[in-house]
């Protein structure tokens, strides 16, 4: 007793940094638990049956349709962005030499790509894909402009995992008299898959929450759209044109309940994976 | 005969292994590819029409009237600078507080369920951060202060909740890395845990801190589709910490729907406005890294 006593007359410096970091600290998750609280609490009761009828209408607000193209773009967009994300890294990690001033440059380029905000991209995506590809407002202009938006991510996380992969791989494999390409399909890129995992669930949540690069790409059709050339709209987007309506609010509200889960169950899915990576690591 | 064969697949062999580095070489190219792509479009169409207005009667204009084609983007250059600076007010002391927290101050098992919380804060798509804004934030200032709620005050807390992932995780690093030489060194001068944290490790991280609010500093300004939602996005320069504020990400998204001719070009070349700054902040950032790697 008597001890903790001059504890607290000679660290008050240090009672008060406890404080306020712990503080700090609870108000972070505090905000995060009232988002989640708040969204699931304002828009649980407004889910309601009509909102998953099979076709939109403008009663119903269905999100069937948001679903599917959201599931759809997620599939074209990682299509086009992890084997160039992937063959990107294996160029940064296994072939290029050290000190190349390319490779510096890629790397520049992979920052800048992941610092530029999503409605640049929405901007470029139409006057590139849109106008000049002639591409119109449809799904593949928004699944092109997505797969440049998380390029970077795929890239980035790719390069570290094969980086992390220890020498004594490779060797072994070119002892065995295995080439450089094999080692790095059968070898390398096999032993790196929880790594490449975590990036493409990373970039998974990016696209589903994805509203700005899509809106003036991939349009704001309510309905599942013939071919990849025809404008459709994600949940995302689905959820913000409700809004600008302001016509069917509840279905908004719910549509964000729909949307927030998602995100968690993409989360839990990546914490998972990591979970695998830290036991691969261990062994 | 044998041999021969021998030479044919080791030179097909040779052929594959070459063809395939030119792809992967192809592939990490495409980033390239596509910032000279991005730069190319986005100033091709906004540079002209940036000087068909008048550079300064673009940026330094009082005033947005599309009808009467006046395009002044200053109040959206105030309002992003204002709604950042807000952001950052909030952000940058509890993101760095709670990252020395997770860092040095955290027991293992809280940190279980922390460090989970902020990659989820991390993952939530910024309509449903507007969302909350919207149904949570503004109704709270609204009672407190009165008027319609939507300001620079609802954006700036919203904004600051939304860049405190980005601040925590680079800052948590950057903490990680300091030697634990430095911290053992401190605790055997007699100084106590927290004074080693604060007096030595947080000052030996100070660039990784200054890269972090740099980082956070960049996601501010580009976010869009939160501060629709919160900022009441009128076009007129901000008064006062509740006044209606829009930025310039919010300008092009909600006009360009509609927009055409000179103003759909205008809203282009608000993005290579926006698309600048941005690269100012990407340049800073390459400077505090660069330094950090020459310190290590």
């Amino acid at each position: 007793m008597e001890k903790l006593k001059i504890d607290l007359k000679y660290h008050k410096f240090s009672l008060l940094i406890r404080l306020i970091v712990c503080i700090a600290a609870v108000l972070t998750v505090g905000a995060l638990i009232a988002v989640v609280v708040y969204i699931l609490a304002k828009g649980i009761p407004n889910i309601n049956p009509a909102m998953f009828e099979w076709k939109y209408t403008s009663e119903n607000a269905s999100v069937v349709p948001a679903l599917i193209n959201t599931l759809i773009m997620v599939v074209v967009t990682l299509i086009i962005a992890v084997p160039i994300g992937i063959f990107s890294a294996i160029y940064l990690a296994e072939y290029a030499k050290r000190g190349n001033k390319l490779v510096k440059v890629i790397r520049l380029m992979a920052e800048t790509l992941s610092g530029i905000p999503s409605i640049v991209f929405g901007l470029f995506g139409y006057l590139f894909f849109v106008i000049a590809c002639k591409f119109d407002y449809s799904l593949l202009a928004g699944a092109l402009t997505l797969a440049i938006m998380v390029l970077p991510t795929i890239m980035t996380t790719t390069e570290e995992a094969l980086t992390s992969i220890p020498d004594s791989y490779r060797e072994g494999s070119f002892g065995l008299g295995a080439g450089k390409l094999r080692t790095v399909f059968k070898v390398i890129l096999p032993s790196a898959i929880p790594g490449i995992l975590a990036g493409v669930i990373l970039s998974v949540g990016r696209i589903v929450g994805e509203t700005a690069a899509l809106i003036f790409t991939a349009g704001s059709v309510a309905a599942v759209p013939e071919n990849l050339l025809g404008s459709g709209r994600t949940l995302a987007v689905h959820m913000y044109v409700l809004f600008n309506e302001g016509l069917s609010m509840e279905q908004a509200y719910g549509t964000a309940v729909i949307l927030l889960i998602l995100v968690l169950i993409i989360n839990l899915l990546s914490n998972l994976v990591a979970r695998c990576l830290v036991k691969k690591n261990n062994q | 005969m044998t041999a021969v064969t021998l030479g044919k697949g080791y030179f097909m062999k040779n052929v594959k292994e070459n063809v395939m580095k030119y792809i992967f070489l192809l592939a990490a190219c495409v980033s390239i590819v596509a910032v000279a792509l991005i730069c190319i479009f986005l100033f091709a169409n906004g540079v002209p029409t940036i000087f068909e207005i008048g550079p300064l009667n673009f940026l330094l204009g009082k005033e947005w009237r599309p009808l009467s084609n006046t395009f002044g983007i200053f109040p959206m250059i105030l309002g992003s600078i204002y709604v950042t600076a807000g952001a950052m007010i909030i952000g940058i002391p509890i993101g760095v507080l709670t990252a020395i927290f997770m860092s040095r101050f955290c027991p293992k098992k809280i940190y279980r369920f922390v460090k989970p919380a902020i990659e989820l804060l991390a993952g939530i798509p910024s309509i449903v951060y507007g969302f909350f804004g919207l149904v949570v934030i503004v109704p709270i200032i609204q009672d407190l202060y009165g008027g319609n709620g939507k300001g620079i005050l609802a954006a700036s807390i919203l904004l600051g909740i939304m860049i405190l992932p980005t601040i925590i995780n680079v800052t948590e690093a950057s903490l990680n890395a300091v030697p634990e030489s430095y911290y053992e060194g401190s605790l055997a001068l007699g100084a106590t845990h927290e004074r080693s944290v604060f007096c030595v490790l947080v000052p030996a991280a100070k660039s990784g801190v200054l890269s972090a609010i740099i980082l956070g500093v960049g996601r501010a300004i580009g976010e869009t589709m939160a501060l629709i939602m919160v900022a009441g996005n009128s076009p007129a320069i901000p008064d006062g910490i509740l006044s209606n504020v829009r930025t310039l990400t919010s300008n092009i998204v909600m006009e360009m729907g509609y927009a055409a001719g000179l103003h759909r070009d205008a809203l282009i070349a608000t993005a290579v406005v926006l698309f600048v700054f941005i690269l100012i902040i990407d340049f800073a950032f390459s400077i505090v890294k660069s330094k950090t790697t020459k310190n290590h």
